[in-house]
């Protein structure tokens, strides 16, 4: 394509209606691909190429704008490119305006980090084009802050926000920084409410990422907002979106990005007084000169091996250790009892009966008196080994308690995985201690303390799904695992039965139907886990009649992680009762789930949802191929 | 192969309560040798070293805890601080168990006061006065304030834990070292009532310090597991020489012997060890008490075959060691 420089302007229009109706019937790649780069070559120093270029875009017929533009935006290869090749587009077209400032950024997600870097560097290039960055920035901010946004927009769609605002931020001036810093603040403030108020993880650690960029942005002097998260490659690779500087342009006076960095360090300390203490400065003695005149040497040291270190001696008996938890004031004494206590229960099974629920009552009020490390580790494990010694009153009194009065969320989250790491241990074979097991047959439920247990999960259908494909050989090609009886089976009623009893019944501190939605999220996929686990028991088909009416009454919560839990409970279901019992009693109800998660496969905005869905609709196609195997 | 360490020369049980100061007094020719002990029940025991029994008690604060005894000049003129806020003076001469004058100190803390003697019959005594982070020096007997010693505004050093007076000879000025709770030690010049230099040797409250003026060199104690030794150079300032760290946290007191051979150290974890002083060589540790030790005191014998070690503890027992007594 070779143009002929010299008033052309007509033979430009034509090639924009080309250029538009190809890229409207989808052949933008191919021609693009071709005319970009010739284009971004010719108009790098000729500005009569410049301008021809701005007109053959201007030309293109609205209706077939967007296509032609989102394919120069996808294929610049910077915003400097792209400045130079649509000129002040946005400016003149009104269809153009709107997409670049609406729809890329608003109306759709799924453009790469480039793209983004490439329109909003397009933006703040000129000056012209600055306000619409402003005017991005606050509609961005805008979306990040709605926390209906936040609730039911994917998360995708949420990163793809975020990372617009902080590419956005990269660029402000100082001047609009002052202009604007109002309404970043307020926005700044609503959107980290709604963030920290979601249940995924990482809805919350992209909140915290913004709001820590924003108040970074506009409090250059003195303390700025810092949360605490877990930094990995994803938090990098979006707090170096803030760090940017833009590239090679003219514009003086770019925020000073490496003040910003001092400032978001470590407060700066108070210098003492003018007095000056001099720190420590260990200066090494001259040891040799010494040596001559060391009248020492006649001192003859005695034997100081036996000079170690102190160490306070735990209680031997279950009822001193509860004596120590309840009134000891020697710290000493009462840092060995919480270290010792887990030990000392499993030895001694019977003396731990007889004061199991009174030890259960300890436990779970149990506070840090003083600094232990992996305290909140020793005492779930401690409580973990009461409720395996003493399942049934234990049991009782846990759920009783999860229902009560007065309890914080970390302690009736604390009761949940409490039964949970005690049903493990109660039905899986006898090997105390060890929870990885060679070669085992079912997946471990790995529970840390205040982990996120939705990768688990993901884990833990994936493998469901892998056992229920799996064609067993007769070849032995696992290790035999030792058999005994399932403890679980006795008291999987006592654990499942007493929780899913009054989640409909507000209390006046714990509502779980309303604000306590994360407990609800956690009950929900603590119920799926007592339900996997229950296979093989005399209770599992109640248990199962039982957690479907639950699934069914919550079915339509707005919390997506309280639906990926009501999901997984269908897939334990599904996995642990056996077939013939699901099709007697329960047909209703399973083709009313049926139905259901038909629905979400469509409609969930939750990726995750969808996922699970999916897998529970091929579970039950699995079942129906199974009965259809199966002469009945 | 090295023996094991020795155990005490003999115990002096009696006390009733945890000991928490201790102080010899062996110099008389004629007279029996002296141990002065103060406990937390506010008696003041005095006991023969001869028959190891307690010859007086001398009660004079009320049943509070006495946490300093210092003798000022012989055994007659006994001073002690008590947490009643009083400095008692004891004439204790021909049997008589008086108590002469006091000085309300006004101050509730456990800051052990230090005495100089600076000239014939005239001491100075540094205490912990009424405002957080002051010392008070006073002359006695007249008992006039010398000066107050302030640290800055703004200073945060907190109260002071421990005090040291000392003079480079009988002509130079005194100077006092305090040791603050903030982990600093300040080196105050009295007469002035100027800080000549502070240093940081602490992370954690200094909780005891002795001073080798001879050498110019100085070791304090703390909460924390390290010791830590500093010098003072010529321009009057203080620098950290060495650290030494040790097993378990905690110490209470410190002492160097007069000969500044050895030094003793009293520690939280029941255990009295032993340093020489010239390089910080552990020499001994000494295991017997079951509770804090909360002072150890070295004795003032002539004759240095005879010379011992005491340490109070929590346990109400003293044990007296003879320890590298004959180098």
């Amino acid at each position: 394509v070779c143009f002929i420089p010299g008033g052309l302007d007509c033979s430009i229009s034509f090639i924009s209606h080309v250029l538009g109706k190809v890229c409207v019937q989808g052949r933008q790649k191919e021609i693009l691909s071709a005319l970009v780069p010739r284009l971004t070559d010719l108009t790098k120093s000729d500005c009569i190429w410049q301008r021809m270029c701005w007109r053959l875009v201007e030309c293109v017929p609205e209706r077939w704008m967007e296509p032609v533009l989102l394919g120069f935006v996808q294929r610049a290869p910077g915003a400097d490119a792209l400045s130079r090749l649509l000129g002040n587009l946005v400016v003149k077209n009104k269809k153009a305006q709107f997409v670049v400032t609406q729809k890329m950024l608003l109306l759709q997600y799924s453009h790469t980090t480039a793209v983004l870097q490439n329109l909003l560097g397009y933006l703040s290039l000129d000056s012209l084009r600055r306000p619409f960055l402003i005017k991005v920035l606050q509609e961005l901010l805008e979306t990040w802050g709605s926390s209906s946004a936040v609730k039911h927009s994917p998360p995708e769609q949420q990163q793809y926000i975020s990372k617009a605002i902080l590419i956005c931020l990269s660029h402000l001036k100082e001047p609009e920084m002052e202009s604007c810093r109002q309404e970043l603040l307020t926005s700044m403030m609503e959107g980290v409410k709604c963030h920290l108020d979601s249940n995924l993880p990482q809805i919350r650690r992209l909140g915290m990422i913004v709001a820590e960029s924003i108040s970074s942005k506009i409090n250059t002097d003195g303390p700025v907002l810092k949360f605490q998260y877990e930094e990995d490659d994803e938090t990098r690779e979006l707090k170096s979106f803030l760090m940017q500087t833009s590239p090679s342009s003219a514009v003086p006076g770019l925020p000073d990005d490496d003040r910003n960095e001092e400032a978001d360090a470590a407060l700066p300390l108070v210098l003492k007084s003018d007095k000056n203490p001099q720190t420590a400065a260990p200066l090494m003695p001259d040891e040799e000169s010494d040596a001559e005149l060391d009248s020492d040497d006649d001192l003859v040291p005695y034997d100081m091996s036996e000079d170690k270190e102190l160490k306070a001696k735990a209680p031997l008996y279950i009822r001193d250790c509860i004596d120590v938890l309840t009134g000891c004031e020697d710290v000493d004494k009462w840092e060995a009892t919480v270290k010792a206590l887990e030990s000392l229960i499993r030895k001694n099974p019977a003396a731990t009966r007889e004061v199991s629920v009174e030890l259960a009552k300890i436990l779970l009020h149990l506070e840090e008196k003083t600094c232990i490390e992996g305290f909140v580790e020793l005492r779930q494990r401690a409580q973990v080994a009461v409720l395996t010694t003493d399942p049934i009153p234990v049991a009782k009194y846990l759920t009783s308690q999860f229902y009560s009065l007065n309890y914080s969320l970390r302690q009736r989250v604390d009761v949940l995985d409490v039964l949970i790491l005690a049903a493990q241990e109660l039905s899986s074979p006898k090997s105390y201690g060890k929870t990885k097991q060679f070669g085992a047959p079912k997946p471990c439920i790995q529970l840390l303390p205040g982990s996120d247990s939705s990768k688990d999960w993901r884990r833990i259908v994936d493998e469901r799904i892998k056992s229920k494909t799996r064609r067993f050989a007769t070849g032995q090609s696992q290790v035999e695992i030792a058999s005994s009886p399932n403890e679980f089976n006795s008291v999987a009623g006592h654990f499942f039965f007493p929780l899913i009893q009054h989640f409909d019944r507000p209390l006046t501190t714990f509502d779980l139907l309303g604000e306590d939605h994360f407990v609800l999220g956690r009950l929900v996929h603590t119920l799926a886990i007592l339900m996997y686990l229950a296979i093989n028991t005399v209770a599992v088909t109640a248990m199962g009649k039982v957690l479907l009416e639950f699934v069914w009454a919550l079915r339509f919560h707005t919390d997506s992680y309280v639906r990926q839990g009501l999901l997984s409970c269908v897939s334990s279901l599904l996995h642990s009762v056996p077939t013939e019992h699901l099709l007697e009693d329960m047909t209703e109800e399973l083709l009313e789930t049926l139905s259901w998660l038909g629905v979400v496969v469509e409609k969930d905005p939750d990726g995750d949802c969808r996922r699970l869905a999916l897998q529970n609709l091929l579970l039950m196609e699995n079942l129906k191929k199974k009965l259809k195997t199966v002469p009945s | 192969m090295a023996l094991p360490p020795p155990d005490p020369q003999f115990v002096l049980r009696g006390a009733g309560a945890a000991v928490h100061t201790l102080h010899f007094s062996c110099r008389g020719e004629s007279d029996v040798p002296v141990l002065f002990s103060g406990s937390e029940n506010g008696f003041i025991n005095v006991w023969n070293l001869k028959t190891h029994r307690v010859d007086t008690t001398l009660d004079g604060h009320g049943r509070k805890s006495v946490y300093c005894v210092e003798t000022m000049g012989g055994k007659d003129r006994l001073l002690s601080q008590g947490r009643d806020q009083r400095v008692c003076l004891w004439d204790l001469a021909e049997g008589r168990t008086a108590v002469m004058d006091s000085v309300c100190t006004e101050n509730v803390g456990f800051c052990r006061c230090s005495l100089l003697k600076v000239a014939q019959g005239r001491w100075l005594m540094a205490m912990a006065a009424k405002a957080l982070e002051e010392v008070q020096v006073l002359e006695l007997p007249s008992k006039t304030s010398v000066c107050t010693l302030k640290p800055e505004v703004g200073a945060k050093l907190g109260m002071p834990m421990c005090l040291k007076l000392w003079q480079l000879n009988c002509s130079s000025q005194p100077l006092l070292l305090a040791g603050y709770e903030d982990g600093s030690v300040i080196l105050w010049n009295v007469t002035m009532g100027k800080a000549l230099s502070q240093l940081v040797c602490h992370q954690e409250p200094v909780m005891s310090l002795d001073f080798d003026s001879e050498k110019a060199k100085g070791i304090s104690g703390s909460s924390e597991k390290v010791l830590s030794i500093w010098s003072l150079n010529e321009q009057q300032n203080l620098q950290v020489c060495k650290t030494h760290r040790l097993v378990n946290t905690g110490i209470s007191d410190i002492t160097i012997r007069p000969d500044k051979k050895i030094l003793a150290t009293a520690g939280w974890d029941h255990r009295i060890r032993i340093f020489g002083w010239k390089k910080m060589k552990p020499l001994a540790v000494l295991n017997y008490h079951t509770a804090t030790v909360h002072c150890v005191s070295f004795s003032d014998h002539k004759t240095p075959g005879e010379r011992l070690l005491a340490a109070g503890s929590g346990d109400h027992r003293i044990s007296i060691w003879s320890i590298y007594a004959h180098t």
